[in-house]
């Protein structure tokens, strides 16, 4: 923090304060008056004291505290609630608590006088614990505790320009004046940085701002962030300074439903993409939005679901009846489940404690159930615009989110009512099919970017076992759904058995068929058998014949002293029987 | 440290207590500082003649001992004693608001509105 070191840029004094840097562009200017103002309650002296309390642990720089108001023992009473320990801190030499008490009834003043009492006290403390912050809370004390007010306000001056020369870096706080930021004028002192506090009542819900109304030389954020007092200090969520700069997944989850991704080209949703589920009243919204957490914790990945409608054991009782069970994986830590009502908070703050939570939680997929919840919270358009933040920051995170969003009765619905539908990458609208006299759920999926989705409309059947999607069934009067559903499954199972019938009975047929033309051929076979056989025994007892034949002749040709003819066997019967009739 | 011996008898206005503790705060010997001395030396003497301490505690030399009497001004005339402790900041020039504010002097009748009209104007 040498000055040498950065000749050319303004040195800066990070506050530690979560958000505060970012929104000044690195802290406070180092070695100048900062001025902090705001009207009563909104958090001056608190974050004053942040701001000593973490330049001595987190950044090694030792800070005076001087209190105009309260003294030391109320101080470290009041800031204890937020963990700070300014006992240990004083007791540390980090941190010097003096207490200036100004009552102008306590005192006479007559002729000349100075302020340099006071230059003394500070410079005391400054030098004993080698203070380089100082924190005057608040200064004011000083008009209203001295008479001569042209005395004051020259001393001022002299005061911060000798601060400045001590090099420690100052904030001095000052109460918000009437269409002034301070009731004294203090603007006119401090010309490097003037941060304002605000604490403002609109429709009974009280959110904080903080705004850096001016920063020499430097760039800031020029909006009016919200901020929180929350158990560990302050949070500034500086969501409106978001960038679209995120970079889009290729990976896909599943949605936890089997053919829900395969309506989503088979994969499901795209990680870190938002998506939006809207429908009338019990559609079933919840439903579908639990069965993706309870798949995002069965993954193994951490969920984080806030509700502003149902307590989170309510949510888990009624997920429990159609087969969900959320408890298991709240207690692994998994699943975390947040309600709270929509009008215990402004918007802005609404939004401020769910990125605190989401920061804190660190999960993959967040589900805020519904976001028509916030409605009461502000116009239409602030809270589109403080969506539209909270999915940017949400996806430059690479946090995969579902909205549902309530279609109120008799309103068009493919529209939401904070109309974002342009913000959200996949939209899947519940609606009501009533048909036949009964009311059945479907699903569609309105869009879905850079994915072939199906078109379809799907029947949406919730089951004591989960979330069903079942075919599609077009009737003669359009979609089939419901009992007219099922009585159409019922008439094709059957045309299916009597299908099967008619198919056994052919088959018996053939086989008769078969066997008979079998039998013929067995017969005809036989018969050819049995011929062969007698022509088989004409031509044995022929050839008997023929020998006995031959036997005879030469029987005879021995009788009658014949010649012997050689090789008569081997001789033609035909020539045989010549022979003998010759 | 000065203790001023009396040098005539004074009438007081009102009955005063033995001993009178002073302390007077002032940031080195600069003229204003001086002056205040001095106004409060002949003030004292005029008023309690031999019954009077005067301490003067220079800041500069011992600037831890600011924050036991909330000094901010100086120069700051701190009465220890008599009790209750009271303050008068500046150069003391106008001796009856020294007085007044040393409890030297009985209150006007309507003390609030005299010093209002007096700031304002």
């Amino acid at each position: 923090m040498k000055r040498s070191a950065a000749p050319r840029t303004l040195r800066k004094s990070p506050t530690g304060i979560r958000g505060l840097d970012e929104i000044t562009g690195g802290g406070l200017p180092a070695g100048r008056p900062t001025l902090l103002c705001g009207g009563a309650g909104c958090g001056k002296t608190l974050l004053a004291m942040e701001f000593l309390v973490r330049g001595a642990t987190e950044f090694g720089e030792p800070g005076v505290f001087i209190a105009f108001e309260e003294t030391g023992k109320e101080l470290t009473e009041n800031v204890a609630s937020l963990g700070f320990d300014l006992n240990a801190l004083v007791a540390s030499k980090k941190l010097l608590l003096d207490y200036v008490y100004v009552d102008r009834s306590e005192f006479e003043e007559t002729g000349e006088y100075d302020l340099e009492g006071l230059f003394i006290r500070l410079g005391y403390a400054i030098d004993s614990i080698k203070a380089k912050r100082v924190v005057l809370d608040t200064i004011e004390g000083l008009f209203a505790g001295l008479p001569n007010q042209g005395i004051v306000r020259a001393e001022l001056r002299r005061l911060f320009r000798w601060l400045k020369e001590k090099g420690v870096t100052v904030v001095m706080t000052g109460e918000r004046g009437d269409g002034t930021l301070t009731r004294y004028g203090l603007e006119e002192y401090v010309s490097d940085c003037v941060i304002s506090l605000d604490h403002r009542v609109v429709d009974q819900v009280t959110t904080r701002r903080i705004r850096v109304v001016k920063y020499r030389g430097t760039t800031h954020g020029t909006n009016e962030y919200p901020f929180l007092i929350e158990k560990d200090g302050i949070s500034i969520w500086p969501i409106t300074s978001v960038q679209v700069e995120h970079t889009a997944s290729h990976e896909r989850i599943p949605t936890g439903i089997e053919r829900l991704d395969t309506m989503l080209s088979g994969k499901g949703f795209y990680r870190g993409s938002s998506i939006l589920l809207s429908g009338t009243a019990g559609t079933g919204k919840t439903s579908v939005a639990a069965t993706f957490a309870e798949a995002t914790c069965r993954r193994g990945e951490r969920c984080l679901y806030f509700s502003f409608e149902e307590s989170p054991s309510q949510i888990m009782r009624n997920m429990g009846t159609i087969g969900l069970n959320l408890q298991q994986w709240v207690s692994k830590g998994r699943l975390e489940l947040q309600t709270v009502r929509p009008f215990s908070f402004g918007l802005e703050t609404h939004l401020a404690r769910k990125i605190q939570s989401i920061t804190e939680f660190a999960p993959q997929v967040v589900i805020i159930d519904p976001i028509s919840g916030l409605d009461t919270t502000g116009t239409p358009l602030e809270i589109k615009a403080a969506l539209m933040r909270l999915l940017d920051w949400l996806k430059l995170k690479g946090i995969t989110t579902m909205l549902t969003d309530l279609t109120m009765g008799g309103s068009a619905l493919e529209r939401t009512d904070a109309a974002i539908s342009s913000l959200v990458d996949t939209w899947l609208v519940l609606r009501d099919l009533e048909t036949n006299g009964e009311r059945n759920r479907g699903l569609h999926i309105l869009k879905s970017r850079a994915m072939g989705h199906s078109n379809q409309v799907r029947e949406f059947v919730v089951t004591d076992t989960g979330i069903r999607l079942t075919d599609v069934y077009i009737g003669p009067s359009g979609m089939l759904t419901g009992s007219a559903r099922v009585s159409q499954e019922a008439r094709e199972r059957a045309e299916r058995v009597s299908l099967n019938e008619e198919a056994e009975r052919q088959q018996l047929a053939l086989e008769c068929k078969r066997a008979a033309l079998e039998g013929q051929i067995a017969a005809l076979r036989a018969e050819f058998s049995a011929e062969e056989t007698i022509i088989a025994r004409t031509f044995s007892q022929d050839k008997l014949r023929e020998a006995s034949l031959a036997l005879d002749q030469a029987e005879m040709g021995r009788s009658r002293k014949r010649d012997i003819v050689k090789s008569i066997a081997s001789r033609s019967r035909r020539n045989v029987t010549g022979g003998a009739l010759s | 440290m000065k203790t001023a011996t009396p040098s005539h008898e004074a009438k007081p206005a009102v009955p005063v207590p033995r001993a009178w503790e002073l302390r007077l705060y002032v940031a080195g010997p600069t003229p204003k500082s001086l002056t205040a001395f001095r106004n409060l030396e002949k003030i004292c003497e005029e008023h309690l003649a031999g019954r009077y301490q005067i301490e003067v505690i220079d800041l500069l030399k011992n600037p831890q001992l600011a924050q036991g009497d909330q000094i901010l001004a100086v120069p700051t005339l701190v009465r220890k004693l008599p009790a209750p402790i009271r303050k008068i900041i500046g150069t003391l020039s106008n001796t009856e608001r020294v007085l007044i504010g040393l409890d030297l002097r009985p209150h006007d009748p309507e003390p609030f509105t005299a010093r209002k009209g007096e700031r304002n104007g």
